[in-house]
């Protein structure tokens, strides 16, 4: 089947089968690697990105299922100049990466949390974060770095298109 | 001068492009006409093949080859090696049974790799795989030592009676049986390790290529140290020369000891592309990642203290079996031995250990390193050991550790290690203010009034690092030498690259070493790109693990960086004419001494590029390679302290404090550091508390074979953590520098259930094994309250 979806700010159409995942489309077709798959029982969300704001595990959608709708990968994060959104500089400013495998779910998760509880706490940081592991940082720096990011005032997702 | 030398807290390089999405990890990468392949695996722990039909598979659409065991022998791909060799008390060598790519005959775990299908798409290599029908005749399994070592056991191999591999020691047991026989008591405990499974988040994946036209072959690999793969490739799987192999381990997302080793596809994948003539991409799936990355730890225990009434600590004897899997995998056999048994001093005085380790078969997946590798298990031996005797002897267990404490060094232990430095009185003081131990009554009364039961706990851990003199572990029975190697390339416009045989896969390299070469030329640090991971561009090196990048790794660049300095000199002198011995070099720049006539390093480098103006006889050119071999281990040490709280109603435990404070020797980039301290704690508190690969003793079925069922630590599981350094410098590499990777994994499990018997002793409580999980916790208030 034909969809079209508006992908990081520009229009994209792509055929797709009907059982091809949005991971598949974005990494496999599209060439957007930056979205990783940790696992199969949708629980590692490194393949978090945003369908309409939300973040959604993108393996556990169908591609289909965006037709018509507004993706944000985290290729689509950063401005267009190249400046890293506030999360992404936050992330870089409290080490908050080390093999970096899951940090573009986690960076997208967070941007979701911030934008829709801009002061949350650390327990709702900590909560919002369970579904996505990392097995490097100990979540530590992670935490510190949405509380640095949700300082900063806050910014819309994506490019602007 | 620069600002971002050693010991400043720099931002890392390699951060922008794995934030932008743009880091480049195997499965990211896509070659030229490239095809995939599915690894059909057996869905017993041990059968006999007795037919595969793959005329069907053949047949699918997309399908370009299946292959099968029986393909593989005839065209003679050699079995994977393993990497040390282990001898019995009796002398005797360990049993080494073969360890083909796929199974030949028999399959010996759940997840064996028994054929595979290179189809056009993933998706067909998936559907024609389900086609294969393959006619097992089950046979009885051992899922777990315990059966492995039952009388009458099904055997893995035919040729280890028993189950047993080797039957391995180390210490004196005259002495101990001395020191036993003058005890005021003996504390007894028996131990279980759990089995865990590394769960880097990136599962493991390869891509081979075969060049039909010149015989090279390329592999792209999740791999913490790919010259070892290529060398293995090289000399035992292809028999092909190993300037035909070039392996290029990418970025890698996470490796934690699962990525070390020399693993089947990455045979598969080349051995296909060569049949095919077309790239071959293998990924796997998370469920398959569960079933064939090698586990870790795996451990049962007794071990028995003999002390003194005044706790003092005369001798250790230990006792334990062992879990390898079904074959040996690459390291598989030095970590229970001489990455364990040599642990058993800790930071302790303990002047007589005897160490016995039976290592079994069983019928699992294979058993190598995680994070630790060996070190956790005799730590958490020891550490509870340590605690109990405390407690049987009624004195504090910081006083314990106090009195035992090792305060003269060197020191030669006596299953031996010689430590060369450390403070373990510095650490532990350090940690408990921190970690307000002191007032911790207020806080355990506190809780009480909610109905929670608090506990604190600690542990004074030592461990060995820096893997090692090559000459001391050769003796030992390793077949590969662990110094490693650096180029350091000036290019003629004064920046730096340098070439790493070690591996980062979220450890920083990119970052600290060239903080090391920023120190040491006096140039900013963005001028100093450093380069791993690719045989065809670094020189060959021993990868990373062990805690020993930047110690040896590390070394190894200093030293390359010492020699461009000393060539640097000789051009600097003759530009300056003057004698070499009166020319200094200082914040990048060489001076005359006593004067200000000076040529900075830029343009000592240009010169040694046009050598217009030049020594007579100087080779032109500022390039230089340096293989360091270490002297000794290194020894980080620390004190780690948990806090807990459980609710008695459910047996749940929160962590809700942890404090570690480790001396790791020199710290190059104290956030990196840190980072690595909070790696490792998490994944302690996450062997201590969550963490359980549990195989079914009669079907060796694997029962927590996804994140369904295995529990990994999640954000909300684990605290913040208080971490510090305190710093001893190691004495004999040139940076002063010990290893911080895997402090964190060993330090913290004992701490945490240390944390969890005291929030439990009042009632009873002596142990919980790990995990511990609300049901073992709940089980433990409730049969203590049976009384």
């Amino acid at each position: 089947m034909n969809i079209s979806l508006r992908l990081n700010g520009k229009p994209v159409t792509a055929e797709v089968e009907a059982r091809t995942l949005l991971v598949e489309l974005l990494r496999d077709r599209l060439g957007l690697t930056g979205t990783h798959v940790g696992c199969d029982t949708s629980q590692c969300g490194a393949c978090v990105v945003h369908v309409d704001g939300r973040s959604v595990k993108s393996c556990t959608m169908f591609a289909a299922e965006v037709d018509g709708r507004e993706v944000t990968s985290i290729e689509g994060l950063a401005a267009g100049d190249g400046a890293l959104h506030p999360m992404q500089a936050a992330f870089h400013e409290q080490h908050a990466l080390q093999c970096g495998f899951c940090t573009p779910g986690m960076v997208m998760s967070a941007v979701e949390l911030v934008a829709r509880r801009p002061g949350a706490t650390e327990a709702e940081i900590r909560a919002w974060l369970e579904g996505n592991f990392c097995r490097c940082t100990g979540y530590h720096n992670i935490v510190k770095a949405v509380q640095a990011a949700a300082r900063v005032p806050a910014q819309p997702a994506g490019r602007s298109s | 001068m620069t600002t971002d030398g050693i010991g400043a807290a720099v931002l890392r390089k390699e951060d922008r492009r794995l934030l932008l999405g743009a880091g480049r990890y195997t499965d990211d990468i896509q070659r030229p006409n490239q095809t995939y392949l599915h690894i059909v695996r057996s869905p017993h722990a041990h059968a006999r093949i007795r037919a595969i039909r793959a005329e069907s598979a053949r047949a699918a659409p997309g399908v370009l080859a299946v292959l099968t065991g029986a393909d593989l022998a005839a065209e003679k791909i050699g079995n994977l090696p393993t990497g040390w060799l282990i001898h019995s008390k009796d002398g005797s060598p360990m049993v080494e049974p073969p360890h083909p790519a796929l199974a030949v005959e028999k399959v010996r775990h759940v997840g064996d790799q028994v054929a595979v299908v290179v189809a056009e798409t993933r998706d067909q290599a998936r559907e024609a795989a389900a086609l294969l029908e393959i006619d097992y005749e089950e046979l009885p399994a051992a899922g777990t030592i315990g059966k492995a070592i039952a009388p009458g056991a099904p055997l893995v191999w035919e040729q280890a009676k028993g189950n047993t591999c080797f039957d391995w020691h180390i210490g004196d047991p005259a002495a101990v049986k001395a020191a036993f026989a003058k005890a005021h008591q003996v504390v007894k405990l028996d131990l279980v390790n759990n089995r865990i499974i590394p769960n880097a988040i990136e599962p493991r994946a390869a891509i081979g290529e075969y060049d039909r036209a010149t015989g090279d072959y390329t592999l792209h690999t999740t791999s913490q140290n790919p010259h070892l793969t290529r060398l293995l490739l090289g000399a035992f799987s292809f028999q092909v020369p190993e300037h035909k192999l070039r392996v290029v381990a990418p970025d890698v997302g996470g490796g934690f000891g699962s990525k070390i080793h020399h693993y089947a596809e990455e045979v598969l994948v080349l051995w296909a592309a060569r049949k095919v003539g077309r790239p071959v991409k293998w990924t796997a799936q998370r469920s398959e990642s569960f079933m064939s990355d090698a586990h870790g730890r795996d451990h049962l225990a007794h071990a028995e203290l003999a002390v003194d009434a005044e706790g003092h600590f005369l001798g250790l004897h230990v006792k334990e079996t062992v879990n390898l899997g079904a074959y040996l995998s690459t390291f598989g056999t030095v970590v229970p031995t001489y990455l364990h048994g040599i642990l058993f001093a800790g930071p302790y005085k303990t002047p007589a250990i005897y160490v016995e380790v039976r290592a079994v078969f069983t019928h699992t997946v294979p058993v190598d390193a995680v994070r630790g590798a060996g070190r956790p298990e005799a730590t958490y031996v020891l550490e509870r050991l340590a605690d109990l005797a405390a407690r049987e002897l009624s004195i504090d267990p910081v006083e314990v550790r106090r009195r035992n404490f090792i305060d003269k060094f060197p020191y030669q232990t006596p299953v031996a290690l010689q430590y060369d430095s450390g403070d373990y009185f510095a650490s532990l003081d350090a940690a408990l203010d921190k970690a307000r131990w002191a007032t911790f009554g207020e806080r355990r009364a506190e809780a009480r009034r909610r109905g929670k039961l608090r506990g604190i706990g600690l542990s004074t851990y030592l461990e060995a690092c820096g893997i090692a003199p090559s000459a001391v572990v050769g003796s030992l029975g390793a077949r590969a030498g662990l110094y490693e190697s650096a180029s350091v390339r000036v290019d003629p416009t004064g920046t730096v690259t340098v070439f790493t045989g070690t591996h980062s896969h979220g450890q920083g390299h990119e970052t600290t070493f060239a903080q090391i070469v920023a120190e040491r030329l006096g140039i900013p640090l963005d001028k100093v790109e450093v380069v791993h991971g690719d045989t065809a561009r670094i020189p060959f090196g021993m990868g990373t693990y062990g805690s020993r990048s930047l110690a040896v790794g590390g070394s190894a660049i200093a030293q390359a960086v010492d020699k461009i300095v000393a060539k640097g000199r000789k051009i600097a002198a003759h530009l300056l004419e003057a004698g070499e011995g009166d020319v200094e070099f200082k914040d990048g720049k060489y001076t005359v001494v006593g004067t200000d006539r000076a040529k900075s390093f830029g343009e000592v480098a240009f010169t040694a590029y046009v050598p217009h103006n030049y020594p007579a006889g100087l080779e032109p050119g500022l390039e230089e390679n340096a293989f360091y071999d270490p002297k000794n281990f290194t020894f980080p040490a620390g004190c780690h302290v948990c806090e807990v709280e459980i609710d008695p109603e459910t047996g749940v435990v929160q962590v809700v404090g942890f404090t570690a404070v480790d001396d790791v020797g020199t710290v190059i980039n104290p956030v990196i550091v840190d980072g690595q301290i909070h790696g490792g704690v998490a994944h302690g508190i996450g062997q201590a508390l969550f963490e359980h690969a549990l195989y079914d003793d009669e079907t060796g079925q694997l029962l927590s074979g996804s994140y369904l069922s295995y529990t990994m630590p999640r954000a909300l599981d684990v605290p913040s953590y208080g971490v510090s350094t305190t710093f001893t410098p190691c004495t004999h590499n040139p940076l002063g520098a010990k290893g911080v990777g895997e402090v964190g994994s060993i330090g913290a499990p004992p701490a945490v259930i240390n944390a969890i018997v005291d929030a439990l002793a009042h009632l009873g409580v002596r142990h919980v094994d790990m995990p511990a999980t609300p049901e073992r916790v709940w089980r433990a208030i409730r049969d203590a309250s049976k009384g």
